[in-house]
């Protein structure tokens, strides 16, 4: 079943087992490429956060490397031209909503978008689109953590960590359009919320949304 | 805002009622708030919590696909329902303002219901008369061409069991196009 193959991602052999997915195989194997929203065990992703392009020899159009199955003799390369347009303007648009205060917050050095603007060489600042400040109140009302929906981007690694592994169901999107956002039922704070403390969700945060306090 | 045990009590039988006939899965969430909604005439909380709780998904999962749809609502429709349009052409004419002007008069915010259930206010997408931007809908009756003056005479026309009279067919309001 698992048959093994190889491809190549920028002039590097890469052996995996045919099925996986081309992200996770790049990034096991040293390649970074940017990602928020992926997450291994999902068959269907939701490719949400527009970060991973990649370009495969054969395919017209850059693709998102967190769908793709790798195949035998697979011709992949991270860095061209059209990826690096991609994701800088995914990368800005995720910026233009997001409250952006690194020196400030909680998640200074350990952040994903950090990594993605050190790793791509991007600016972390809001460019061409106008920013959409979102000035939705922090949630302390836990005890050891707290959600500040302001830097949320929208992955979903926190509703997968509660939904699928905690399999508590306290948290999920809400709402649509520019009012989604990560909540509870009607809008509760946490603390009054089927939540229970666990951490999964805030460990599973790749930005400073969910954080733990200290 | 505390709910009288009768009403808690209607709520809990209607949702019962509908979830008599539907498979009791994931697969039945949006047409059990559909006919739930038709029933009540809005989704109340303790609805959506016992159309969790029996259907085995976490409430949330039912908030969240109920606010993704402009077809459901969380309050209760208004004795008087005002809609007020905002479609492109009400939009760029001034709808907004309009709604701004009841969201103030009426001192709750769009898509709410004031305490006394008297008015319920929401938006809606074109209704189909552009021509008369800004519109809203009073009570499936279209007024045309509202201003902020004209927000007020319908409102004073409601509390005063008028509401036909000075629409905006009349002219009023007309100079501010
Ligand atoms: S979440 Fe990351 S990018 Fe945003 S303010 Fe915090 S450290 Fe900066
Ligand atoms: S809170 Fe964090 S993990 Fe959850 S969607 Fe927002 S950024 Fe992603
Ligand atoms: S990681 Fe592929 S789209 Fe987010
Ligand atoms: S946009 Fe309001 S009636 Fe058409």
């Amino acid at each position: 079943m698992s048959a093994e193959v190889t491809l190549t991602i920028d002039g590097q052999q890469v052996k995996a087992v045919a099925g996986e997915k081309l992200l996770f195989v790049a990034l096991n194997n040293g390649i970074y490429i940017p990602h928020l929203c992926a997450i291994a065990e999902e068959e269907r992703p939701s490719a949400c956060c527009r970060l991973c392009f990649v370009e495969i020899e054969g395919l017209s159009r850059p693709v998102t490397a967190c769908t793709q199955k790798v195949r035998d003799k697979m011709t992949v390369r991270t860095r061209t031209p059209k990826v690096d347009r991609l994701v800088k303007t995914g990368f800005e648009l995720l910026l233009s909503d997001h409250r952006l205060q690194c020196r400030t917050c909680p998640k200074n050095g350990a952040c994903q978008l950090q990594m993605v603007a050190r790793e791509r060489g991007l600016k972390l600042k809001t460019g061409r689109f106008k920013p959409l400040a979102k000035d939705i109140p922090v949630d302390h009302s836990p005890e050891t953590f707290s959600f500040d929906a302001g830097r949320c981007v929208l992955c979903g690694q926190c509703v997968h960590a509660d939904q699928n592994i905690a399999r508590v169901g306290a948290i999920n999107f809400i709402n649509r359009g520019l009012k989604r956002k990560i909540g509870t039922f009607n809008n509760r704070c946490l603390r009054d919320s089927p939540c229970t403390e666990c951490g999964l969700c805030v460990k599973a945060c790749p930005v400073g949304a969910l954080t733990f306090k200290t | 805002m505390k709910m009288p045990e009768e009403e808690r009590e209607v709520i809990l039988s209607q949702v019962g009622e509908v979830l008599k006939d539907f498979r009791l899965s994931r697969e039945s969430l949006i047409p059990v708030l559909q006919k739930v909604q038709e029933k009540l005439g809005y989704l109340p909380v303790l609805a959506m919590e016992k159309v969790a709780g029996d259907l085995g998904i976490p409430a949330v999962d039912v908030f969240g696909v109920a606010s993704f749809y402009n077809q459901f609502r969380f309050n209760p429709p208004g004795e008087n329902e005002i809609k007020v349009c905002m479609g492109t052409a009400c939009y760029i004419a001034g709808g907004k303002i309009a709604l701004d002007s009841f969201e103030r008069r009426l001192e709750i915010k769009e898509g709410e219901t004031t305490a006394d259930r008297k008015y319920s206010l929401e938006r809606v997408a074109c209704v189909g008369c552009c021509t008369m931007a800004p519109v809203v809908v009073v009570n499936d009756k279209v007024e045309g061409h509202v201003t902020p003056t004209r927000v007020d005479g319908i409102l004073l026309g409601l509390e005063t069991g008028r509401q036909n009279e000075g629409t905006g067919r009349d002219g009023e309001g007309r100079q501010n196009r």
